[in-house]
């Protein structure tokens, strides 16, 4: 795995009244799994947009290692995007190779508690499982960077804490670089090696902060409070992003 | 009550068939023959192997043409919806296309192509593309773009997002344009059949016609009916129900 780079110098909507992302610089580590934290609307989206190569109109690069390219993409929508005329595991194939190996697949579904499910229509599944199919999806691709597109949101709490805690599961065992975004910060420090908070319009770092609570105890609800509460006493700037 | 609505298809059928012998008989007349007579033409027909043949003949016409029209058609309508420039390029000619009276397109083909097979398949196809074009088209214009940004992201290429992102959405669309296409193209291929060819079923009733033979015209009808009925119990609902298989 290879570190990535990406420096957008502007990006402006036609329609907008002012650029909505100007001079953004991020690097990803390999490896590392980051929450961009900020207020809704603030082009959270958009970023990933361009790093997925879907919006191409903007002015910046993105360099994996010492290459310009577009890192290979496993996206998370928020919506989960499945399409619904193909079952459970045939969405996650269609995005593979044909001849990969299927015992690949059946792990992951047994890691995301969807082997039962493997066969119906994505109309059939709650929307936690439909959440889940689409973050197997993403990793099934291998891919450099996985984006996430506030995966969780308007799932009722305790169902957004389990796919939480089965995604880090699946993250530990296979590890990715992701790229997590949230407007929720205890989910941010519940999943987060680094934080990176956002301004809105336009888009900029406002700070990055390292998590240093330890992976086993992140299901811990008391450390994550504390944490958040002393991130908020020692760094004011960030309460009027949340 | 269930016993009843299941049986109103069968009693609507024998009331049609009961005021028809009513009419027959009270008319009397050549004009209105009573359902008998034309089982009996009908009979006839098939086992002298008069209409199997000239019913054969014009479902070959329909199977060709039917088949070149929706395939092009399917093709321009997909490109349409996605290219804006060419849609407004063209939408003026598919307005003409679409309101050129079949008669004229099919004698306009008679007269530059001759009195031949290809002019006639021509004629029809001419007939049934814009139809074909639009509903693909507004079919098209309606994909989800979330899911082909899905596709893009994924790296689906063209072949893979056409055959499992893009067709499934247009299913419903190629189905209506297949039924409304059918019954546009049956009634277009017997004037075809009816001006200039020396077969099938067109060519059987202008005969009929000139000697005033009203049972030959029913006997005809009744088989041409029961076809289309065929094709969308065998073909179309399999292909339907194939397909909407995922809903819920």
């Amino acid at each position: 795995m290879t570190d990535i780079r990406i420096h957008i110098h502007n990006k402006t909507y036609p329609a907008a009244a002012g650029p909505s992302i100007v001079d953004l610089k991020l690097s990803l580590n390999s490896e590392e799994f980051i929450c961009l934290v900020g207020p809704s609307g603030c082009g959270k989206t958009t970023l990933l947009n361009i790093i997925a190569g879907l919006d191409n109109d903007y002015d910046g690069e993105i360099l994996v290692g010492q290459q310009h390219a577009h890192p290979k993409i496993g996206y998370v929508f928020q919506n989960p995007r499945l399409l619904p005329w193909r079952t459970v595991r045939e969405n996650i194939e269609l995005t593979l190779d044909k001849h990969q190996a299927p015992d690949v697949i059946d792990a992951m579904l047994e890691a995301m508690q969807l082997t039962a499910a493997q066969h119906s229509y994505p109309e059939h599944l709650s929307l936690g499982m439909s959440r889940r199919v689409a973050i197997i999806r993403a990793f099934a691709i291998d891919p450099e960077v996985l984006l996430m597109d506030e995966p969780f949101v308007s799932l009722d709490a305790p169902t957004a804490r389990q796919v939480r805690e089965l995604l880090l599961d699946l993250w530990q065992q296979r590890p990715h670089t992701i790229l997590f975004v949230t407007h929720d910060l205890r989910e941010a420090i519940a999943l987060a090696d680094r934080l990176i908070f956002l301004s809105a319009a336009p888009m900029q770092v406002v700070s990055e902060i390292i998590v240093p609570i330890p992976r086993n105890e992140r299901g811990n609800e008391l450390a994550i409070e504390s944490f958040r509460q002393q991130l908020l006493k020692n760094h004011p700037e960030i309460q009027q992003l949340l | 009550m269930i016993n009843l609505k299941k049986f109103l298809p069968t009693l609507s059928l024998l009331a049609f068939l009961a005021i028809w012998q009513g009419l027959s008989v009270y008319l009397d007349s050549n004009a209105l023959p009573t359902p008998e007579v034309v089982a009996r033409v009908f009979w006839q027909a098939c086992v002298s192997g008069q209409l199997p043949f000239h019913l054969g003949v014009t479902l070959l016409r329909l199977v060709v043409s039917f088949a070149i029209a929706m395939l092009l058609g399917c093709a321009i309508g997909i490109v349409l919806g996605r290219n804006k420039k060419l849609d407004a390029f063209f939408d003026n000619w598919l307005v003409i296309f679409l309101n050129i009276p079949a008669l004229v397109t099919i004698i306009l083909c008679y007269v530059w192509f001759g009195l031949v097979e290809s002019a006639a398949i021509l004629a029809v196809v001419i007939n049934k593309l814009p139809n074909v074009v639009v509903t693909i088209r507004e079919g098209t214009r309606m994909l989800d773009q979330d899911l082909l940004d899905m596709a893009r992201c994924y790296h689906f290429g063209k072949r893979k997002t056409l055959v499992h992102v893009i067709w499934p959405q247009l299913h419903p669309f190629v189905m209506g344009a297949t039924r409304s296409g059918l019954a546009l193209i049956w009634k277009i291929i017997l004037v075809v059949e009816l001006l200039g060819r020396s077969n099938g079923m067109g060519y059987q009733l202008h005969l009929f016609f000139q000697l005033f033979d009203v049972a030959g015209i029913l006997a005809y009808t009744i088989a041409f009916v029961a076809v289309i009925q065929l094709i969308e119990l065998l073909i179309l609902k399999p292909l339907d129900k194939k397909a909407l298989r995922w809903r819920r």
